[in-house]
């Protein structure tokens, strides 16, 4: 519950964004260079960092990079997992054969090491990172969901649409999916946060977003260098906002898992 | 004839639900006399299957016994602790269920398991009572049969498996729920006869838990009848099939297909069972009676007996009918 | 039933098999023959009904039938043509006239579908009928199973056992079928549900002018309905008569141990109780000659060498060499 509320404040703020900061040239990157490197102060709760833009309003508008390529990444790797593993785990046979061969091979890299290599091939930018990502990503969805559909499959309903007639199209889309589609649901909201993580990853090592514009990564990465030299502030707010809302996904997708599961819920 | 084994005597039982207490059991009486095979007949949701349970305390942790008593030669089992009840279960009142799964364990032999529990009822093992009881239930090559693993046999040797470990203590009950319904016709007649077998052998009563008439008639020397959490008819076997006396009964008896009915349709009963959530004040079948009056809506009909012929074998039925 | 008279289905030699897959270390599968040649017809009005234990393959029998499993072989002739031989997307159009109701009610309705969605369904895939006239056909399907309307914009879980069954079969009867091929379609319901079932099937048979394949494992569910029994042990049909000469006096060895086993509701009735050893061999491994002779009481030395072949009786037919 207290996840929900957060998530929402989080999601609200980055919408608003130039709403809710004096500065919001800054957050979108235009430098400040007299206010340069100030811990945090009155004018700037979270300080500012090297090019004097101030922390809260790129955390801001880091946000909405960062959820923006968490959720994209989530839904289309959920899409295209499900509507390989759908057909996959429905037909059977060859069809079943090549989409899985295909996806064992996406699995069988280590999914960050695909997405550096990817965003490394395709050249640093955000629709890139999106892409890499997504890559990486659609292959778990086919797996759940395959083995879903084969289990769905067996079903009388199943059966009784044949009989009735019904094409295999309008079977996958009425009868299976949308009896298979609830692990998947649970899963996307789990891998949410997830994917933001490995999106802030990639832009930490600067394969991701590109300044001036901002994501979390890459906040954090700008601070990395000064740390050392006593300017905390720089990456731990950015840090702090990757961890808290990652949490915040993770404990909602619990959430998501519980009011799924019927046994959890309670009865019809 | 002694004292009856077992008396059941008003027993409730409520389940507790998310939409609120369902009365699983809303006052069961019925007794069974000593070596007797005591059929318990009704439909899905009569309350049978509970009642038996109750008898050894296997209740859910949902289900809660309010009322009632259950007297094993005079011993009230509802009021023992778990220490005491212990002395009973697989001792001297054993069960069988539908599904041997449920009481065959996966990892261990059919001999492991006999001689646990051989152990622990009567303290010692012996190899050749374990191959004799084996032997007894029909399995052949008992030698072979100890060594095995359950999922190695098939059903109706499971079946008699189970048999032969509820035996294990030479309990005094056996309690059957429903031991042939997932069981193929062929199959049920050869468990039927197993059981009617060892009823004359060693004596053994038996509480026969079931919906299927068929079985009833082939099997049992009395029935109670059951309706809604409550028995709303017992008597002996012929006293219930040929002169039902309690509408529910006589419209049960009226809906199976037999040679005769053919050609013409089944009979049946309107209306549907009454549900758990529902308070009932009088009697439970009132909803649904062909034969229904004012005053069955309002009291639980008390009990009217009848003497059968010179056998003096009780026939009693719960309806202001009589 | 006259010798001449055509019958709606004509299932010649049918041979559905499995494979089975191989463990670990083999890569062939084995293939299990589950249905081994059956002969079978469906005549119009008629209700067929068919016994077996489990393992007898007779749900595979329906699946086979209705192309839910494609047979390896054989003939199912429907309106002159055999419908295995027909492509898929010719085969849409015959599965207007053959319907498959199924034994657990529940199992066969989307849980997630609507009550009217579910009955309008065959409606949409084979007519162009707009929303309207839908609901209009729906209402009046529902209406002649006894279900009420208000149940249309209910979910499955939502009704009893009875009505789910009752919808179910307003969902076979909405094309207009010739033939409904029903598997055991009151076994999971209460007896008297089950009576109620029963006469409606019967009344909607007579009403919709319908033949029925009706497949259980209760005797003397189908003394009381069916027109001609087939007995199936094995995957294959051992004796097929009319109902009254199977009961009177049935051929088959197998045939009598079943009716002897069958509990009668009446205690005065001890059928002469034929109790038969040992349980059904594996399909897969099937004895040798006559598929019964490891169970048959009356078992002569031809019957483990020489599968028998088919005797006519004076209402149908056995296979047994006890006839010969």
């Amino acid at each position: 519950m207290v996840a929900l509320i957060f998530l929402f404040l989080v999601i609200l703020s980055a919408i608003l964004a130039p709403l809710l900061t004096p500065y919001p040239e800054q957050g979108a990157g235009v430098p400040n260079i007299t206010e340069k490197l100030n811990a945090p102060n009155r004018q700037h709760p979270f300080g500012t960092d090297n090019l004097g833009r101030d922390l809260w309003a790129r955390i801001l508008f880091g946000a909405r990079t960062s959820l923006m390529i968490g959720f994209t990444v989530t839904v289309l790797g959920a899409f295209i997992g499900t509507v390989l593993g759908a057909m996959a785990g429905y037909f059977g046979g060859w069809i079943d054969e090549i989409i899985m061969r295909i996806t064992d091979v996406f699995l069988a890299f280590p999914p960050l090491l695909l997405a550096i290599i990817m965003a490394a091939v395709l050249g640093p930018s955000i629709t890139n990172t999106i892409i890499a990502i997504t890559v990486v990503w659609w292959p778990w969805y086919t797996r759940i969901i395959r083995g879903q559909a084969i289990s769905v499959r067996e079903r009388n309903y199943i059966k009784a649409a044949i009989v009735i007639g019904v094409n295999d199209r309008t079977i996958i889309k009425r009868h299976l999916l949308p009896n298979i589609m609830t692990p998947v649901l649970v899963q996307a909201t789990l891998d949410l946060g997830s994917a933001i993580l490995v999106a802030a990853s990639l832009s930490f090592i600067g394969l991701g977003t590109q300044p001036p514009a901002a994501d979390w990564g890459v906040l954090v990465s700008e601070g990395r260098e000064l740390l050392l030299s006593g300017r905390w502030w720089l990456s731990v707010y950015p840090g702090l906002a990757i961890f808290l809302t990652v949490t915040a996904l993770n404990l909602m997708g619990d959430g998501v898992r519980d009011a799924a599961d019927p046994k959890t819920r309670g009865g019809k | 004839m002694g004292r009856p084994l077992l008396q059941v005597e008003g027993l409730r039982m409520d389940f507790h639900t998310p939409a609120g207490k369902s009365k699983v059991l809303r006052g069961v009486s019925f007794t069974v006399d000593r070596g007797q095979i005591f059929g318990i007949v009704g439909e899905s949701g009569c309350g049978k299957t509970m009642t038996a349970r109750a008898i050894l305390g296997l209740v859910p942790h949902t289900g809660e016994v309010t009322e009632g008593r259950i007297l094993y030669n005079g011993e009230d089992l509802l009021r023992l602790s778990q220490r005491k009840i212990r002395k009973f279960r697989g001792k001297r009142i054993a069960m069988i269920f539908q599904n041997p799964q449920a009481a065959l364990n996966p990892l261990f032999t059919i001999g492991e398991q006999i001689s646990a529990l051989m152990k622990q009822n009567i303290g010692e093992a012996d190899i050749e009572k374990i191959i004799d009881l084996i032997r007894d239930t029909g399995l052949p090559n008992p030698e072979k049969i100890i060594k095995s693993y359950p999922h190695r046999l098939s059903g109706g040797m499971q079946q008699r498996a189970m048999i032969a470990m509820a035996l294990s203590s030479e309990p005094e009950l056996l309690i059957a729920d429903e031991p042939t319904t997932a069981l193929d016709v062929t199959i049920q007649a050869q468990i039927l006869e197993l059981l009617t077998k060892l009823k004359e052998e060693k004596g053994l009563t038996i509480l026969f838990v079931t919906h299927n008439m068929g079985v009833i008639a082939e099997m049992c020397d009395s029935v109670a009848v059951f309706y809604a959490g409550k028995v709303v008819e017992q008597g002996t076997v012929r006293g219930i099939f040929h002169s039902p006396k309690h509408p529910y009964t006589q419209g049960l008896l009226a809906t199976l297909p037999h040679p005769g009915s053919r050609g013409k349709d089944l009979a049946t009963i309107a209306g549907v069972v009454p549900s758990g959530l529902t308070e009932i004040r009088g009697c439970p079948f009132a909803s649904r009676c062909p034969q229904v009056r004012s005053i069955c809506r309002q009291q639980p009909p008390a009990w009217t007996e009848f003497e059968n012929g010179k056998n003096s074998f009780k026939h009693k039925v719960a309806c202001f009918l009589y | 039933m006259t010798a001449m008279s055509t019958p709606i289905i004509d299932i010649k030699g049918l041979n559905v098999d499995y494979v089975v897959h191989g463990g670990l270390f083999s890569r062939k599968g084995q293939t299990i023959r589950v249905i081994n040649g059956i002969d079978l017809q469906i005549f119009a009005g008629e209700i067929l009904g068919i016994v077996g234990e489990s393992g007898c393959g007779k749900s595979t029998l329906a699946y086979g039938i209705t192309r839910l499993v494609e047979p390896t072989s054989g003939e199912v002739i429907f309106q002159g043509t055999d419908i295995l031989k027909f492509k898929k997307s010719e085969l849409r159009r015959i599965r207007r006239n053959i319907q498959l109701v199924f034994q657990d009610p529940f199992s066969s309705l989307n849980p997630r579908m609507k009550i009217f969605e579910l009955v309008a369904e065959p409606l949409r895939t084979h007519s162009e009928m707009n929303t309207s006239e839908m609901e209009r056909q729906v209402e009046e399907l529902l209406k002649k199973v006894g279900v009420s309307s208000e149940f249309m914009n209910r979910y499955p879980h939502q009704l009893s056992g009875g009505q789910a069954q009752r919808v179910i079969l307003a969902r076979a009867l909405s094309l207009n079928p010739s033939v409904i091929i029903l598997d055991e379609p009151t076994s999971a319901l209460d007896v008297s549900v089950q009576a109620q079932i029963i006469n409606l099937l019967i009344q909607l048979q007579q009403e919709y002018n319908l033949s029925y394949m009706f497949i259980s494992h209760d005797l003397t569910l189908l003394q009381h309905i069916a027109t001609r029994i087939g007995v199936i042990y094995l995957g294959e049909i051992v004796e097929l008569s009319s109902s009254e000469a199977l009961f009177e006096a049935p051929q088959h060895p197998y045939t009598q141990a079943l009716l002897s086993a069958t509990p009668l509701p009446d205690p005065d009735t001890k059928r002469q109780r034929i109790v038969l050893d040992g349980n059904v061999p594996s399909p897969a491994n099937p004895p040798a000659g006559c598929r019964f002779h490891v169970r048959c009481p009356h078992v002569m030395d031809i019957c483990r060498t020489q599968p028998p072949g088919v005797y006519q009786t004076h209402t149908g037919w056995a296979k047994c060499h006890l006839l010969e």
